[in-house]
């Protein structure tokens, strides 16, 4: 790339943003690291130094733990799904027929959704008594008796990974289809030509074109994933008997209901901690991906 | 295309089926729930139809008298409004210049990694000392201090979105424009903005929905109806707390209508964003 | 910034801050969404309040129950903030260790001080001092379907927890109803009010020297009381995720035959208008264990107070005394009973509600606290967790308990 920008006035473009994150980023990141080695309040006293103790006491909780396990579950399974569902809907929409153009038009519907709309509505399907989910399955003969979805810690984690995937598996779609379309036609009718099948086509000649875009999908998603917080908070408040209280929901109640600043702050950098070694691990395999390895 | 069997012609056509009950449903769902007395909704078995369709609750929460379900519903919506509106903005004003800076000099490259690093920090290792820093300032529970905090969400993520919108745009005129004279203003006003104007277009829808979907910080640095916005109403009616399921299906409906709207009607700039970044790695 | 600006002017002017003309102030009060007043009662008594002060305007903001406390704290860090909070029996305490509530009590005139029953003082009161006013009076009381109790041949309602397990149990094999007894079990301070109720019930204790003590006797009986309940099929096994206003649709949907509750559903459910079982409703205080207790009952009153970052204190404390009021109360008692001891004897209160009102008084006097210490919202968050634990039977109510008093938060 040449450089049509002297690096001075790069920098100088650069400074209104470079001001910004420095401050609202910044510094407040800086803060937080400061704040995790104290007991502070979140309004009025408090603030004393007390090194380590706050990470000390995160690694010995129980309630850390669980938390960091049902995090790591909630992201793990929700990508996974909306990775199989949106390469599979992606195929499908791929293919010529017709209906397909608006079919691809819907596809942005559950994206656009607010999360938190998206939380309210599946609540109600999820509801007990009077739930679509209980009375579909009791009338089409699926169930004998109303379950309570979100009531028991069997199912209430399954049922918040599916109303999340619900509404991102098309941005996979959308982005493995875009991938879809950079597939050489060439390629493609070669190795109809040489008589591989469905699968040997899918896994030797599209699969390394959807590869890179699909990585760099599963990076933002795991993150996001990751930090979730909104669903889980109109949905299930971190119940029933906290099996579904993730980490963000943890220092919500740390360092907000509770007003402990500083232990929450230190619980916040352990999970900026965590993303960050997940991102850097992904960045690695995409590196290795583009570099032929597939 | 290959010739297809006919088994295969109806597995795609049933598959195509499937997909759009999928999607269709629960929104089908919702909007139902919203025209339905309460009776059908809590009759059993459930009744998947009204026996007569009930807008009456579109009226209830359009109602703008004062401290009423409507009065606070619209006045979140105006916030939400707002608050996406001056974000945006703000984050087009400092990230265009970014982004044609990251896009045409060698020497601030490296920043990228940076501004797209800044997406993984979680808010919740921001969201204390923003907090106290808002306290401070007297910025809480105002529109224009969530605004600021929203740029921390926004500007990373236009910056990075502009940067591989100004790539494709060939180098060429701008050295000519140097080699004329043209000031750093000039060039970028005169020839960049109007070259570069559809993926600004891009970045603007994404970085408003971003906002209009935000949650934690307003839940956090917003306490009544000069600053709460739309998610955090609807999570408020959503709380268990409201008997009628129909009153808060509607909301839901009211506050989606905007976003989906977009959503359907820009569909194609929207893919092309959401696209761009990945695919051209 | 509107009123600071027309101060500064009159100043300069000469003229007087009284004319009627100026200063307008606005008030924002924070207020619960459901389980006793309704919004639109609120609405109305605030209507009638900013009519006889045309000067002032009031903001009503309305949370969930599950919000007012939080939105409460994090608004303590704005200038801007709310100015009068409605906040309940259980939080003087943080309140007023953290400085978020104006002491009231040079305010409260001896009318008040002797009007008000002395019961509900206690709701605003934390070393001595009180931080606002008591507004809502309130117990869980016990409902029952007295069709229903017809039906299965059951003359009186249960006076003994025992006596309502055996009644269930007797509605459930007669196949009147699946699951007879509905709760508010959620993860959230619903289910502690519950439990408290059977605490009071077992003769039990929270805080025995400021150290948990619930683990034990009472409280442990009280739990143990819950899980049989909910293992041996009478309880409606939704109750885990219910609030207050679930318990209220499935009671008033004909789909239970007792239910635990606040005042606030008597007239809801006695109302045709949206229930299915009006006329059938029967109230009385929540029952006793024999040999420990002939009642049971929970403290669930919440108050009005100012915020310590209300810029205008005295319009707040008129607003509070209007709210509060015993006429205003009058006007407004079906959904919420008067703190004033003379209502109960006042015809336009009782009218309609006789059983309500011979239920509140036995219940009323015998309210049990909940625990007032600063480190109340963590102990309730264990004790939540615990409840819900041992109802899933991922742990003995004995363990549960015990890790609950080990603390709730990290």
């Amino acid at each position: 790339m040449n450089g049509t920008l002297t690096p001075l006035r790069a920098w100088l473009l650069m400074l209104p943003l470079l001001v910004i994150m420095l401050s609202v980023i910044g510094w407040p990141f800086v803060d937080t690291l400061r704040l995790s080695f104290t007991d502070a309040r979140l309004v009025g006293t408090g603030g004393e130094y007390v090194g380590l103790e706050n990470y000390r006491r995160l690694f010995a909780s129980d309630a850390f733990w669980r938390a960091f396990r049902i995090t790591t579950v909630f992201a793990v399974v929700s990508v996974l799904l909306e990775m199989v569902l949106g390469v599979l809907v992606a195929l499908l929409l791929f293919q010529d027929f017709r209906g397909r153009n608006i079919l691809r038009a819907l596809l942005i519907l559950p994206w656009a959704l607010p999360t938190v709309v998206n939380a309210l509505l599946w609540r109600l399907i999820y509801n007990p008594e009077y739930g679509a989910l209980n009375a579909l399955l009791l009338q089409s003969g699926l169930m004998e008796e109303y379950r309570s979805w979100l009531g028991d810690p069997g199912s209430a984690l399954a049922a918040l990974i599916v109303a999340d995937a619900w509404k991102n598996f098309p941005l996979v779609a959308l982005i493995s289809l875009a991938a879809l379309h950079a597939v050489p036609q060439a390629i493609r009718a070669a190795a109809i030509v040489d008589g591989a099948n469905a699968f040997a086509r899918f896994r030797y000649v599209i699969l390394p074109y959807l590869a890179g875009p699909l990585m760099v999908a599963m990076v933002l998603r795991t993150i996001e994933a990751f930090k979730v917080f909104d669903i889980i908070w109109v949905m299930t408040r971190g119940g029933p008997a906290n099996s579904t209280r993730t980490l963000s929901i943890l220092v919500y109640q740390e360092a907000f209901s509770f007003q402990r600043a500083g232990s929450g702050a230190s619980l916040a950098l352990i999970i900026t901690l965590a993303v960050t070694l997940l991102a850097v691990a992904y960045v690695a395999m995409i590196r290795r991906a583009a570099g032929g390895k597939f | 295309m290959e010739q297809r069997s006919l088994g295969f012609s109806v597995f795609l056509y049933a598959s195509a089926l499937l997909l759009a009950v999928l999607i269709l449903a629960p929104f089908a769902w919702l909007f139902i729930m919203s025209i339905s007395s309460t009776t059908d909704l809590i009759s059993k078995p459930l009744r998947w139809w009204p026996a007569q369709a009930d807008w009456s609750r579109y009226r209830v929460l359009t109602d703008l008298t004062p401290n009423t379900h409507g009065a606070a519903l619209m006045s979140a919506l105006k916030n939400s409004v707002l608050v996406a509106a001056i974000a945006t903005l703000a984050a087009l004003a400092v990230s265009v210049p970014t982004g044609w800076a990251l896009s045409r000099s060698r020497a601030v490259n490296w920043s990228l990694g940076l501004v797209i690093g800044t997406y993984m920090l979680p808010p919740v290792a921001l969201a204390v000392p923003l907090y106290m820093g808002l306290a401070a300032l007297d910025l809480l529970n105002t529109r224009f201090g969530l605004a600021v905090v929203y740029l921390t969400i926004l500007a990373p993520f236009t910056a990075w979105l502009l940067k591989s919108g100004f790539d494709p745009i060939p180098r060429d005129i701008e050295l000519a424009a140097a080699i004329d004279g043209a000031r750093l203003d000039q060039t970028l006003r005169i020839l960049i903005l109007p070259l570069a104007a559809p993926v600004i277009g891009t970045a603007a829808l994404f970085a408003y929905l971003l906002a209009w979907d935000e949650f934690f910080y307003a839940l956090l640095f917003t306490s009544d109806q000069r600053a709460k916005t739309v998610t955090v109403a609807i999570a408020d009616l959503a709380g268990g707390r409201v008997a009628d399921y129909g009153l808060i299906a509607t909301a839901g409906v009211i506050a989606a209508l905007p976003p989906v709207l977009f959503g359907l009607l820009m569909q194609r700039t929207l893919i092309s964003g959401l696209t761009t970044g990945s695919v051209k790695g | 910034m509107k009123s600071k600006r027309i101060l500064i002017a009159s100043l300069l002017t000469g003229t007087a801050l009284a004319q009627p003309v100026l200063a307008e102030t606005t008030l924002n009060a924070l207020f619960m969404a459901q389980a006793a007043y309704s919004e639109a009662d609120v609405r109305a008594m605030t209507d009638a309040f900013t009519a006889a002060n045309p000067d002032i305007k009031v903001n009503l903001e309305f949370v969930p129950y599950e919000g007012l406390h939080d939105k409460t704290v994090l608004s303590q860090g704005s200038g801007s903030g709310y100015d009068v909070v409605l906040f309940d029996v259980i939080w003087p305490a943080e309140y007023a260790e953290n400085n978020v509530l104006v002491d009231v009590t040079d305010r409260i005139t001896p009318e008040m001080q002797s009007g008000v029953l002395p019961g509900a003082w206690t709701t605003v009161e934390y070393g001595g001092k009180r931080y606002g006013m008591p507004w809502i009076l309130d117990t869980k009381y016990l409902f029952y379907n007295k069709d229903i109790l017809a039906q299965a041949g059951i003359a009186e309602p249960p006076k003994t927890w025992a006596e309502l397990t055996e009644q269930a149990k007797a509605i459930k094999d007669k196949g009147l109803l699946e699951h007879p007894i509905v709760w508010s079990w959620a993860q959230a301070e619903a289910a502690i009010c519950d439990y408290t109720t059977l605490v009071s019930a077992y003769g039990g204790s929270f805080l025995v020297d400021g150290k948990p003590a619930f683990q034990a006797d009472g409280g442990l009986s009280a739990l143990e009381y819950m899980v049989e309940s909910y293992n041996s099929g009478v309880t409606n096994p939704n109750s885990k995720e219910y609030l207050e206003e679930d318990v209220r649709r499935v009671f008033q949907n004909g789909e239970a035959a007792f239910a635990l509750n606040w005042t606030y559903m008597y007239n809801l459910a006695n109302n045709p208008a949206e229930s299915k079982v009006a006329g059938k409703v029967g109230v009385v205080a929540a029952p006793g264990v024999d040999g420990v207790s002939t009642v049971s009952a929970v403290n669930g009153s919440m108050g009005l107070g100012i915020t310590t970052t209300s810029q205008h204190p005295d319009e707040a404390w008129s607003y509070i005394v209007h709210m509060t009021s015993q006429p205003t109360q009058n006007a407004y008692a079906k959904l919420s009973l008067p703190i004033w001891a003379s209502s109960y004897e006042d015809p336009a209160v009782t009218a309609g509600q006789e059983e309500l009102i011979a239920a509140a008084k036995v219940g009323l006097a015998a309210m049990y606290p909940r625990p007032t210490t600063p480190g109340y919202q963590e102990m309730s968050a264990g004790l939540q967790q615990a409840i819900q634990t041992a109802l899933l039977g991922q742990a003995t109510p004995a363990e549960a308990l015990a890790t609950a008093a080990e603390g709730g938060g990290l």
